[in-house]
C-alpha cells in the first residue's frame, strides 16, 4: 500500500526514451505564460530601433508583391486569371509567406536554439509552436493589408466585390497551413541537428516549392498532363481555394482540399513522434 | 511516506567520442537494426571508463556508469569531482537537458535548473522584459513574476536601467539581474551549477547568502556543483565525490572534499615516500639544482608522514647540484591542503647572507618549532638566487602529512579541529574579570 503512494507520488520520471506521439498537452498549458512571451519576443524585438517599427511588417509583402507584379506580371507577362495583379500577387504571397516562414523557422529550432535548450528544460514543442502563432499573427498583419488593398480596388470600381460563402472554409485553411509548416518543420528540424545538409537544403528546396506551388500563376494556365503534379502539392489546394474564396478566381475543390487535410495531419503526427525522438538527446548531437 | 525528494537509480550516460559525420548512419543503421531483432543495442556493449587521460581504442565513452544515489528532501547535496568526472553531465540529464542511455530518475516536486544565469536574455529587450522571458523560461509563471518584479529589480540593484535594453548593460550588470531572478525561483528542487563565481565581492556575498536562506531557511532541496570547496563546505550538508563518471564517494561534506584533495593529489605522488617522482611538475626553474627528496622525520629520525600536535617539524631536503651555485636561499611553505601557505621558513632565518651551494649532493636539515593545528599539510620547497629572480628547482605540494590531536591533552579537550593553522596561546588579561566600559 505505501509502496503504491510512493510510486505514484513522483512528479517527475527521467528515462532514456518518452512516448512518441505525446504533444505534452499538459505540460506545454503550465508553461503558456513562456509561449505568450516568446511570441512576444519575435514580434517586438523585430522591429526594435527601427524608424518605422511596426510598418515593416506591411513593407515587406508590399515590395515582394511590387516585384512579382513588375517582373512575373509586366515582364514575363504571366496571366493571373484576370484578376488585378496586385490582388493577384498579394494574395498569393501573404498565403504562401506564412507556409514559408513557419517552416523555416521552426526548421532552425534546435540548432538556433541550442544555448537555451541546452541550459534548461521546458517543453520542446514550445518553440516551433510559438514560431508559428507569431507568424500567424503576422500573416492576421498582411491580411488586413490585402483587405485594404481589396477595399481600395472595390471602391474604385477597378474590381468587383467577390467573396464566396465558402469564406466559412477559412479557419480550416490556415489550420491545415499551421499543421503543415509545423509538420516539415518538426522533420526538418530534427534532421538538421544531425546533418547539417538540410540546412543548405531547405533554403533552397522552399525556394523551389514556390515555383512548384501556384504563388505566381493560377492552376488553370497549367497544361492537363502537368496538373496531376501540382496536385500532389498539398500547398495547391490551399492557394487556389484562399483566391477562389475571396476574389472568386481559381478553382475551390474539395476533393483536393481534403488530401491537403489529411496530409498535413499525416506529416504533422510523423514529425511529431520524430520530434519527440529528438528532443531528448539532441544536445549530444547538435 | 518517505522523504526521498530525488532517487537515481542505475543511471548511465554514454557518448560517442570524434566528430558527428562519417559513419553516423552505419551506426544509427545498425542500432536500428539491432532493435528490430529485440536484440541490445551493440554500442552500449563498448562503452569505455571515462579517463580524460588515457587514450581508449573505442569510440564510445560512459561518462556516468550507474549511478545511484538518493536525496531527502531539504538536503543540500554536494557535487563535486574533477573536470570531465561527469557533474555537468549528471546535472544535465537531472534537468532534463538531455536523456540518459539507461536508468531512471524520479523526482518529486517542481524542479528548477540554474545551470546558467541569463538563459534566453535577448539583447534587445529591456531589463524588465528579459526578467519577465527569463523567469518563464525557469519555470516561473507571468503572476508569480509580477508579484516578485519589485523584490527582483531592488535585489539585482539595476533599478536605474531597468527600462533599458539589456545590450547597453554591462556584463556584471547581465549577471546580477540574470541572478536576481534565479533567486527568487521558488522550485521545490534547485539544482545549480556554479553560478556563484559571478559579481563583485558584494553581490557574491549576497548570493550566498541567498543560497543559504533557500536551503537552510525554506527546507529546499538543492543540489549544488562547484569546484568552490569553501562554498561546498558553507552550503551543503552531504556531498557525492564522482569519479570517471562513478560515485566515488558519498557521505559527510569534510570527508568527501577531503578525499578529493588527496585524491587529487595522490595523482602525482610516488611510490617511494619523500621521494619526488620524475614526473613532478616543476613550476620554476629546474636549472643547476635538482630536488630529490622532501619529508619529515619524529623525534627518533625517522621518516614519518604523521605527527603529534605541538611536536616540532623536521624538515629534510636532498638536491643535488650540477654546478657552483652562489648567493643561493631554500624556502620551505608548509600547506594547507587547498594550497594555501601556512608556514613559511627559509634559510634566511638562519644566517642572513646567501649560501654558496658547491657542486654534488646536498642534505638540509629544519627543525620548524610552530605549532600546527591539527589537520592536513603538505610542503613545498624552493631553491632560489638571492641576486637575481632566478629559481633553481621548485617542488610543490608534496609529502602530504598529518598533524594528528594529542589523544589526552587537557589543553584543549574540546575540539578535535580548531579553526586557522597556527596554535599559540596568546595573552588575554583577565586577571580581574571582564571590565565593563561605557564608551
Amino acid at each position: 500500500m505505501q509502496k503504491n503512494q510512493q510510486i505514484d507520488h513522483w512528479d517527475t520520471i527521467i528515462e532514456p526514451r518518452g512516448s512518441l506521439f505525446d504533444l505534452k498537452i499538459r505540460e506545454i498549458a503550465q508553461y503558456k505564460d513562456l509561449l505568450i512571451l516568446f511570441v512576444r519576443r519575435d514580434l517586438v524585438a523585430q522591429y526594435k530601433q527601427t524608424v518605422l517599427g511596426p510598418l515593416w511588417y506591411f513593407i515587406q509583402p508590399i515590395l515582394t508583391t511590387l516585384t512579382y507584379v513588375l517582373i512575373f506580371g509586366n515582364v514575363a507577362g504571366l496571366s493571373t486569371d484576370g484578376l488585378p495583379k496586385l490582388l493577384f500577387y498579394l494574395a498569393g504571397v501573404t498565403c504562401w509567406r506564412y507556409f514559408s516562414n513557419s517552416l523555416t523557422k521552426t526548421s532552425n529550432t534546435f540548432t538556433q536554439n541550442a544555448s537555451i535548450f541546452g541550459k534548461v528544460y521546458f517543453p520542446r514543442a514550445i518553440m516551433p509552436i510559438s514560431i508559428t502563432i507569431t507568424n500567424l499573427v503576422m500573416f492576421g498583419i498582411q491580411l488586413l493589408l490585402f483587405f485594404a488593398f481589396y477595399t481600395y480596388y472595390v471602391s474604385t470600381g477597378k474590381f468587383e466585390f467577390s467573396i464566396q460563402s465558402e469564406i466559412l472554409l477559412f479557419p480550416l485553411l490556415i489550420i491545415i497551413m499551421m499543421l503543415l509548416g509545423l509538420g516539415f518543420g518538426f522533420v526538418l528540424s530534427s534532421m538538421t541537428t544531425k546533418y547539417r545538409d538540410m540546412k543548405h537544403l531547405i533554403t533552397f528546396g522552399v525556394q523551389l516549392l514556390m515555383y512548384g506551388t501556384p504563388v505566381i500563376y493560377p492552376l488553370s494556365t497549367i497544361p492537363d498532363q502537368y496538373k496531376v503534379i501540382l496536385m500532389a502539392n498539398p500547398m495547391t489546394a490551399i492557394l487556389e481555394s484562399f483566391r477562389f474564396i475571396f476574389l472568386g478566381a481559381g478553382t475551390m475543390d474539395y476533393f483536393q482540399l481534403a488530401y491537403s487535410g489529411i496530409f498535413s495531419v499525416a506529416i504533422f503526427v510523423v514529425g511529431l513522434a520524430i520530434f519527440n525522438r529528438t528532443e531528448k538527446n539532441f544536445m549530444d548531437t547538435v | 511516506m518517505s522523504d526521498i525528494a530525488i532517487k537515481i537509480e542505475n543511471l548511465s550516460k554514454q557518448y560517442r567520442l570524434g566528430v558527428v559525420g562519417t559513419g553516423t548512419i552505419s551506426h544509427d543503421l545498425n542500432r536500428w537494426w539491432a532493435r528490430i531483432r529485440g536484440k541490445e543495442d551493440p554500442y552500449l556493449k563498448v562503452g569505455q571508463v571515462n579517463k580524460r587521460e588515457l587514450e581508449g581504442n573505442s569510440d564510445y565513452v560512459w561518462a556516468l556508469k550507474d549511478i545511484n544515489i538518493e536525496v531527502r528532501q531539504g538536503e543540500v547535496l554536494g557535487i563535486i569531482g574533477k573536470n570531465g568526472a561527469g557533474k555537468s553531465t549528471l546535472l544535465k540529464i537531472l534537468s532534463r537537458v538531455t536523456g540518459p542511455t539507461t536508468g531512471l530518475i524520479s523526482a518529486k516536486g517542481r524542479m528548477g535548473t540554474l545551470l546558467e544565469v541569463g538563459t534566453g536574455f535577448h539583447p534587445e529587450l529591456t531589463g524588465r522584459e528579459n526578467v519577465f522571458l527569463n523567469g518563464a523560461i525557469l519555470g516561473m509563471t507571468k503572476a508569480e513574476i509580477k508579484s516578485k518584479l519589485d523584490e527582483i529589480v531592488s535585489f539585482s540593484g539595476c533599478a536605474r536601467y531597468i527600462d533599458t535594453p539589456v545590450k547597453r548593460y554591462s556584463s556584471g550588470m547581465k549577471v546580477r539581474l540574470a541572478f536576481a531572478v534565479a533567486a527568487f525561483l521558488e522550485p521545490e528542487i534547485l539544482i545549480v551549477d556554479e553560478v556563484l563565481a559571478v559579481g563583485d565581492v558584494e553581490f557574491q556575498k549576497k548570493a550566498i547568502g541567498k543560497m543559504q536562506d533557500v536551503s537552510k531557511g525554506e527546507g529546499r532541496t538543492v543540489l549544488f556543483v562547484s569546484h568552490n570547496m569553501s562554498s561546498i563546505k558553507s552550503l551543503c550538508t552531504r556531498a557525492v565525490l564522482l569519479q570517471n563518471g562513478k560515485v566515488g564517494f558519498d557521505g559527510p561534506v569534510e570527508d568527501c572534499i577531503n578525499r578529493y584533495i588527496s585524491q587529487n593529489r595522490s595523482d602525482a605522488t610516488s611510490e617511494v615516500p619523500g621521494e619526488i617522482p620524475l614526473n613532478h611538475k616543476r613550476l620554476w626553474g629546474s636549472k643547476g639544482a635538482k630536488i630529490s627528496h622532501v619529508f619529515l622525520s619524529n623525534e627518533e629520525g625517522k621518516m614519518s608522514n604523521e605527527l603529534l600536535f605541538r611536536q616540532p617539524l623536521n624538515v629534510n631536503i636532498r638536491f643535488s647540484a650540477s654546478e657552483d651555485i652562489q648567493n643561493a636561499m631554500i624556502q620551505v611553505r608548509i600547506c594547507a591542503i587547498d594550497g594555501t601557505t601556512a608556514v613559511f621558513s627559509s634559510t634566511l632565518d638562519g644566517s642572513p647572507k646567501g649560501l654558496n651551494i658547491e657542486k654534488g649532493e646536498h642534505e638540509v636539515n629544519t627543525r620548524l618549532n610552530v605549532k600546527l593545528n591539527p589537520g592536513e599539510y603538505c610542503i613545498t620547497v624552493f631553491i632560489c638566487s638571492l641576486a637575481a629572480n632566478l629559481f633553481y628547482d621548485s617542488v610543490h605540494e608534496i609529502y602530504p602529512f598529518r598533524v594528528l590531536a594529542a589523544p589526552f591533552d587537557s589543553f584543549q579537550p574540546a575540539f578535535d579541529r580548531l579553526p586557522g593553522f597556527i596554535n599559540e596561546p596568546t595573552d588575554w588579561d583577565l586577571s580581574e574579570g571582564l571590565k565593563l566600559t561605557n564608551l
